[in-house]
């Protein structure tokens, strides 16, 4: 340890040496302008770094937005040992350093070894306006947009006169658009009508909460009852803005309750599905199906556990991981318990409500009754922001397509494959399928484990969601057979569609009952509903419907 | 005529009489001999026992519908919390201004929660007849409501066990929240008194073991009398062949109705008998898993044959 740090220090000081001014006689006059520069940020009066910092900027060098913005943000340190100029990261107890010069690692220092360099109010506005118009003139797209964003926020007319200039020359449309939007929340301000009402024209079309702020302020009333906005013409345009902004306003808030909707009816077909061929398709009635999602839940916090570096393999990884561990875990049941008493499905609830006691039990002893947390990969994370108004989240939208991948999989198994296809000659007529020559036997194993996998896999799913523990299940075992049951047993586009109808319907009453009031609702809704109903909304037909 | 009882059925004369034992000998028991000696039951041991009791009442309901009906019923335990509920809120309304916050009108948790008044399903409570109409009315008429409209779209086998299971799913989201005014998820606790005897003493407790004792003993002998009937006959037959009974020309779902708001009636009083002696209501009672329990408890003490329920519930606690 302490041989490390000496030989760190060795580094260290050898750089500075390497580095010092004067050392570097061979290198040309721009990049010695820069040094020098640098060094009178480091060691000058306030005053002469003033004048140090306009020559930085004027020497474009690439490492000055970078150095000013460290000035800007306090991480500007200068060493005590030699006046170099670091940018410093405060990291556990000492601070992390990067020579400003050129971006090299210093590895890390105490904070008494370095000294921050100072601002004072007048250095700091020259430093805001002068890193606008650098980031504004940036190579970056991104880098851009931030700067528009940033100028708008102290507009004044050099900035103004900045903004201008660049939108002679920019050539991204998405830039343009940017500066125009701010140019034009400014002419609001022009004494002229004409450009006033030309501004509003251009920002109707802009949906920002900035645009509707400033556009309400157009037709709100002062104190004594007057018009802030006297002329009535641009009063009136306003209005109509803000009418087709609202307009668009409540769409994208439509459009958003809408996914989270689908997100949440995506969870409840998956939690579904796996029902929908066990209790759909065979009629037995698995309690133990929450319980077999939980395990698939845990798959996914294992694999993680083994492989934390890799978080997006892992979670690939689990999802045949999980579907096979259900699986077995599932036929385990059908085998053991479930086979013994096909025809009797009071008892057969009865009994897997045993298998998920014993299961959840299991769960509990080997890794704790604690809930665990599964974390999300990059990939998953974040929102998707389309713009002001509507945003949506990562995690939820990779569900949604999981979650429609999955059922058109099954749908495929259910159609295409020998199996799906002794899976309905035995759902539909078990002795005439035997008759046949179908291994009724096995093909009720392989259903039960089909059934039981996808509950793993959309296990794994509800791990990106919520955390892990042994009552996951449970949380979802009652909503799922709601979803069955409204879909019409036996009906995969049936659970399909009930799963998202109960989905957007809950968050379509959230907002007005509340989301305990929003659930109690559509559970009394479905209760009525299977009154009106009996055997959901698509039910089978024919033979089949008999047994 | 206690010989005639006995050659007809002899299990249920020994259960009638060991819970009659039960019920007569702890409390003589406990005047008897001093409070050192081994004969002495522990007010704990009476709490427990008195407990257990409401639970063989809890399971001899849901024999009635399940086992001489066949219906499945998931949701006994919201007639049973319903009921424990109803008593819950004439204890609260006792405590008066004992409570911490000492409002003579409002429970402490209305307090808390800056209500200004009581809501009006709270008014009544504070008579003892009042609770105890509530306590065989709310749980029977949401069983008729719900029954109706099951039964007369015949809804049957394990839809009707998964609509119930979502009633009481239902009612425990409901429960819990707090704008509901009962106490959401703590629920209602802290009861002072019963009648104006103090909820705590020891006689309180023996008494409140001998009600839940001949209550069960009761509810026992008018079950067996309704199964004996020709109206039980008739049940019984639903359970067995329900198309056929239909076809002969009973109005089906009109005995299922009747047997359903039985048993939920039956449950209810078994919750109200309950409260008092653990002292505390709250929507886990509500909880699908502990509606699953009573089936269990039925299942393992054999079904369709009433004392079936009774020893379940107490083989399994």
């Amino acid at each position: 340890m302490k041989s490390s740090l000496a030989k760190r220090c060795f580094r260290l000081i050898l750089f500075v040496a390497l580095y010092l001014p004067g050392f570097g006689s061979a290198e040309d006059t721009a990049t010695s302008d820069f040094t020098s520069a640098l060094n009178k940020i480091a060691t000058a009066s306030m005053q002469e770094r003033e004048a140090a910092v306009q020559q930085l900027i004027s020497l474009k060098e690439p490492r000055t937005l970078l150095i000013l913005q460290g000035l800007l943000d306090g991480q500007l340190y200068k060493l005590r040992d030699g006046d170099k100029l670091v940018l410093a990261k405060q990291k556990d107890k000492g601070f992390s350093l990067t020579d400003a010069a050129n971006g090299d690692d210093l590895g890390t220092k105490e904070s008494a070894e370095i000294q921050k360099i100072p601002l004072n109010n007048s250095l700091r506005v020259l430093l805001r306006k002068s890193l606008g118009s650098l980031q504004l003139n940036s190579n970056e797209i991104n880098t851009r947009i931030e700067a528009v964003k940033a100028i708008a926020k102290v507009l004044d007319d050099e900035s103004l006169k900045l903004l201008r200039d660049r939108l002679a020359i920019e050539q991204e449309s998405i830039v343009q658009d940017q500066i125009k939007l701010v140019l034009a929340l400014e002419q609001l301000n022009s004494s002229t009508k004409s450009t006033r009402i030309e501004a509003i024209d251009l920002l109707k079309d802009h949906p920002t909460q900035d645009v509707v702020n400033r556009l309400n302020t157009l037709v709100e009333k002062d104190d004594e009852g007057n018009y802030l906005e006297t002329d009535n013409d641009v009063r009136n345009k306003a209005k109509t803005a803000l009418a087709a902004i609202n307009a668009k306003i409540s769409l994208y808030s439509g459009v958003e309750t809408l996914f989270f909707g689908l997100s949440l009816g995506a969870v409840l077909v998956l939690s579904a599905i796996g029902l929908a061929i066990t209790f759909g398709v065979m009629g037995v009635i698995n309690m133990a199906h929450g319980e077999l999602m939980m395990l698939g839940a845990y798959t996914t916090y294992v694999l993680q556990q083994l492989m934390p570096q890799q978080l997006g393999t892992a979670l690939i990884l689990s999802i045949p991981a999980a579907f096979m561990v259900s699986a077995v875990v599932g036929i385990a049941i059908e085998r053991g318990i479930i086979r013994f008493l096909y025809g009797r499905p009071l008892e057969t609830l009865l009994a897997t409500f045993g298998v998920s006691l014993v299961l959840q039990q299991t769960v509990r002893s080997i890794f704790s009754p604690l809930n665990r947390s599964v974390a999300a990969p990059e990939w998953m994370s974040g929102t998707l922001q389309i713009n002001d108004f509507l945003s949506l989240t990562w995690n939820r939208l990779y569900i949604l397509i999981f979650c429609l991948l999955v059922f058109m999989l099954l749908l495929q198994i259910l159609k295409r494959t020998r199996l799906g296809l002794e899976v309905r000659a035995v759902a539909q007529n078990r002795n005439m399928a035997k008759a046949m020559g179908i291994p009724t036997a096995w093909v009720d194993a392989m259903t039960f484990g089909l059934g039981s996998g996808i509950a793993g896999v959309a296990g794994v799913a509800l791990s990106q969601i919520t955390n892990v523990g042994p009552n996951l299940g449970q949380a979802y075992i009652v909503d799922s057979f709601m979803v069955v049951v409204f879909g019409g047993v036996g009906n995969l586009w049936g659970t399909l569609l009930a799963g998202f109808s109960l989905g957007i319907a809950n968050k379509l009453l959230e907002p007005t009952a509340g989301a305990v009031l929003a659930k109690i609702l559509v559970l009394v809704f479905i209760i009525l509903f299977i009154q009106k109903r009996p055997r959901g909304l698509f039910p089978q037909k024919g033979r089949a419907a008999e047994g | 005529m206690f010989k005639q009882f006995y050659e007809h059925d002899k299990a249920a004369f020994w259960l009638l009489t060991l819970i009659g034992g039960i019920v007569f000998l702890i409390p003589t028991a406990n005047i008897i001999f001093p409070e050192e000696s081994p004969f002495h039951v522990s007010a704990y041991s009476i709490s427990i026992i008195g407990k257990y009791l409401t639970f063989a009442l809890l399971g001899l309901s849901l024999d009635l519908v399940w086992g001489y009906c066949g219906i499945l019923a998931l949701g006994q335990g919201a007639f049973f919390a319903l009921g424990g509920y109803a008593i819950g809120m004439y204890l609260m309304r006792q405590i008066g201004t004992r409570g911490v916050y000492g409002n003579a009108d409002l429970p402490d948790f209305m307090v808390f929660l800056n209500w200004q008044e009581l809501p009006w399903y709270w008014y009544g409570f504070n008579h003892f007849w009042f609770a105890l109409l509530m306590i065989v009315l709310v749980p029977g008429l949401l069983a008729y409501v719900f029954g109706w409209l099951a039964f007369r779209s015949r809804v049957t086998g394990v839809y009707l066990s998964i609509i119930t299971q979502a009633l009481t799913y239902a009612l425990l989201l409901a429960f819990f929240r707090n704008e509901m005014g009962f106490g959401g998820n703590n629920g209602l606790t802290d009861f002072k008194e019963l009648l104006g005897f103090n909820i705590q003493s020891s006689a309180v407790r023996a008494c409140l073991l001998i009600a839940s004792g001949l209550a069960l003993m009761l509810a026992f002998v008018v079950s067996k009398w309704v199964i004996n009937s020709k109206l039980g006959r008739v049940i019984t037959a639903i359970r067995d062949q329900e198309a056929r009974v239909r076809f002969i020309g009973y109005r089906v779902e009109l005995f299922k109705l009747w047997i359903f708001v039985f048993a939920a009636v039956l449950a209810g009083i078994a919750g109200a008998l309950y409260v008092p002696q653990v002292g505390i209501i709250n929507p886990s009672e509500f909880s699908p898993l502990n509606s699953l329990e009573i089936v269990i408890w039925v299942a393992i003490g054999g079904r369709g044959t009433l004392y079936g329920g009774i020893i379940g519930a107490v083989l399994v606690n």
